[in-house]
């Protein structure tokens, strides 16, 4: 007698085994003689510079909101002065990263889902694969190694737009010198504050590029497939943003503050 | 060896695959033996007990409807697709046994056509042309990569394309280029999965004529999965029909034709 499990059971198991083999075929072809340098670069600029232009808007609205919040309440306190230090410390460690990721998640990750996704259906992977190239190394190592490397870069951009932001707003709350806004709002900053910060983005852009792949590159057949994996790209990675980041605070804590 | 013991379909009045596959055998060289391979997608059987011989220099119709596992069958012939039980051996190898580089280079020796014509839609037609160049056969010197996509494009009629996206191409114009990138690999054997699908009847003949020009011209072996008569006739040496996963018949186009079987009668109304 067979013990027949059912699906609902059986499809996460078989979804984590897939994921574990797809992440050892990157890991595989990256190691892989004949990478693709020109196709790296390529997706960086379509990653990391056709991004800019959100990232950078939606950085600068961060710490412009976050400080315009802040003022009427810290002003009760009377410690408005402290405002640039809170805005720095919590947009650099915490809000940058996060949302820039999951910005990121929904633009990038949706569009390699989609890319791949179509690609797949159109049966342009099996064509690659067919003529002896290799599908992976072209299309999954770069792109996941462009969101790993941009995906940091993005993040710093909107840290430094956010501290702008958060300038400008306090300028319309009351006159603040940049100089003394910007020297306000390192002094309180740390190495520890940083360094957790940027490397855990790495992971996140990793995430997004990952999950992007995985999705495209296995969707079914069919056009609805493209749109189904663009979504699940985008649920997915954005979940993956958030597990990450807990993982990463919890380390930080343990490592970087000792506590 | 009975291909089919069980159909129906034993009353055709053209030859058995295994008679011809014999005949053949002796005067030519085979580059594909398909031997009692199986196929199934869970409890789907797609292919049972199919046997095929392709010869070097000859041009093998498959011939079936919608779903009778003919993609599936050349599939198996790329490795694509591993079958269940038989055997499929390409130029003497069995296909299942490759390890990745064998299979890599075999696959440099076989030339597939996909039906959409699968052009990467983010290239121009000349870097679709030269991608299999450059990334498959590593070549470096330019000005061998421009003589030959070059030389590919005119074989084709559509030298002048090079510059445009796929997506400004037609159906036909896409095929085209498909074949011509197919080719620009010089492959000893080309699978055509149902070439002329999804085109008016003009440029399905101009296809199907390309198709038998470019098998002249550079000595390929073909295998041409289609239900569209007009590019069997032009193309085929030999056709093979396919019917729930099994070889039904086996003949000439004029031997099928006149075949008295109600299945086979229906490809040529």
């Amino acid at each position: 007698m067979t013990l027949a499990l059912p699906k609902s059971l059986t499809r996460p198991i078989e979804s984590a085994g897939d994921q574990a083999l797809f992440l050892t075929s990157f890991f595989r072809n990256m190691f892989r003689s004949g990478f693709e340098w020109n196709e790296t670069i390529r997706q960086c600029f379509i990653v990391g510079y056709k991004s800019i232009g959100l990232v950078g808007i939606t950085g600068f609205i961060l710490g412009f909101v976050l400080t315009l919040q802040s003022v009427p309440t810290m002003k009760e306190f009377g410690a408005v002065s402290f405002v640039p230090s809170m805005v720095a410390i919590s947009v650099i460690r915490e809000i940058g990263p996060v949302i820039i990721a999951l910005i990121c998640a929904g633009k990038i990750a949706s569009s390699i889902g989609a890319e791949l996704g179509s690609m797949n259906v159109s049966e342009q992977i099996e064509a690659m694969d067919v003529m002896g190239a290799n599908p992976m190394q072209y299309l999954v190592v770069t792109r996941i190694i462009a969101c790993t490397l941009m995906v940091p870069l993005l993040t710093v951009l909107a840290d430094g737009l956010a501290l702008m932001g958060g300038w400008v707003a306090a300028n319309i709350s009351g006159k603040m010198n940049i100089m003394l806004y910007f020297n306000k709002s390192f002094t309180t900053l740390a190495f520890t504050d940083l360094v957790p910060a940027v490397i855990k983005t790495f992971f996140f852009g990793f995430a997004i590029g990952f999950i992007g792949c995985y999705k495209g590159y296995n969707s079914d057949k069919g056009t609805e497939s493209v749109g189904l994996a663009a979504n699940a790209a985008v649920v997915s990675a954005s979940l993956w943003v958030i597990v990450l980041d807990a993982i990463a605070v919890q380390l930080t804590s343990v490592f970087a503050y000792g506590s | 060896m009975d291909l089919n013991p069980q159909t129906s379909m034993e009353k055709v009045t053209t030859r058995t695959t295994n008679e011809a596959n014999k005949s053949a055998a002796d005067t030519r060289e085979a580059v594909i033996e398909m031997s009692h391979a199986k196929k199934s997608f869970g409890s789907k059987v797609v292919l049972e007990d199919v046997c095929m011989v392709l010869h070097r220099g000859e041009n093998l119709v498959v011939l079936g409807k919608s779903g009778s596992g003919k993609s599936v069958n050349i599939k198996l012939i790329t490795g694509m697709l591993v079958q269940d039980s038989g055997s499929v051996k390409v130029f003497g190898n069995e296909v299942k046994d490759l390890g990745e580089v064998e299979l890599k280079a075999l696959r440099i020796r076989i030339g597939f056509l996909f039906q959409s014509g699968a052009l990467f839609d983010s290239m121009t037609v000349r870097q679709n042309m030269e991608f299999p160049l450059t990334r498959v056969l590593k070549l470096r010197d330019q000005a061998e990569i421009d003589q030959r996509v070059d030389e590919m494009l005119t074989s084709v009629g559509l030298l002048d394309a090079a510059a445009k996206t796929p997506s400004e191409l037609s159906g036909g114009q896409r095929k085209r280029i498909g074949l011509a990138r197919t080719l620009i690999m010089k492959p000893e054997i080309m699978l055509y999965d149902e070439p002329t699908t999804g085109l008016d009847p003009i440029t399905s003949r101009e296809i199907s004529s390309l198709i038998l020009e470019m098998q002249q011209k550079y000595q390929t072996s073909s295998v041409i999965i289609t239900h569209d008569m007009a590019c069997a006739k032009i193309t085929a040496d030999r056709i093979i029909v396919l019917n729930d996963g099994r070889f039904i018949a086996e003949g000439t186009y004029e031997e099928l034709e006149s075949s008295k079987d109600d299945l086979i009668q229906h490809f040529f109304k």
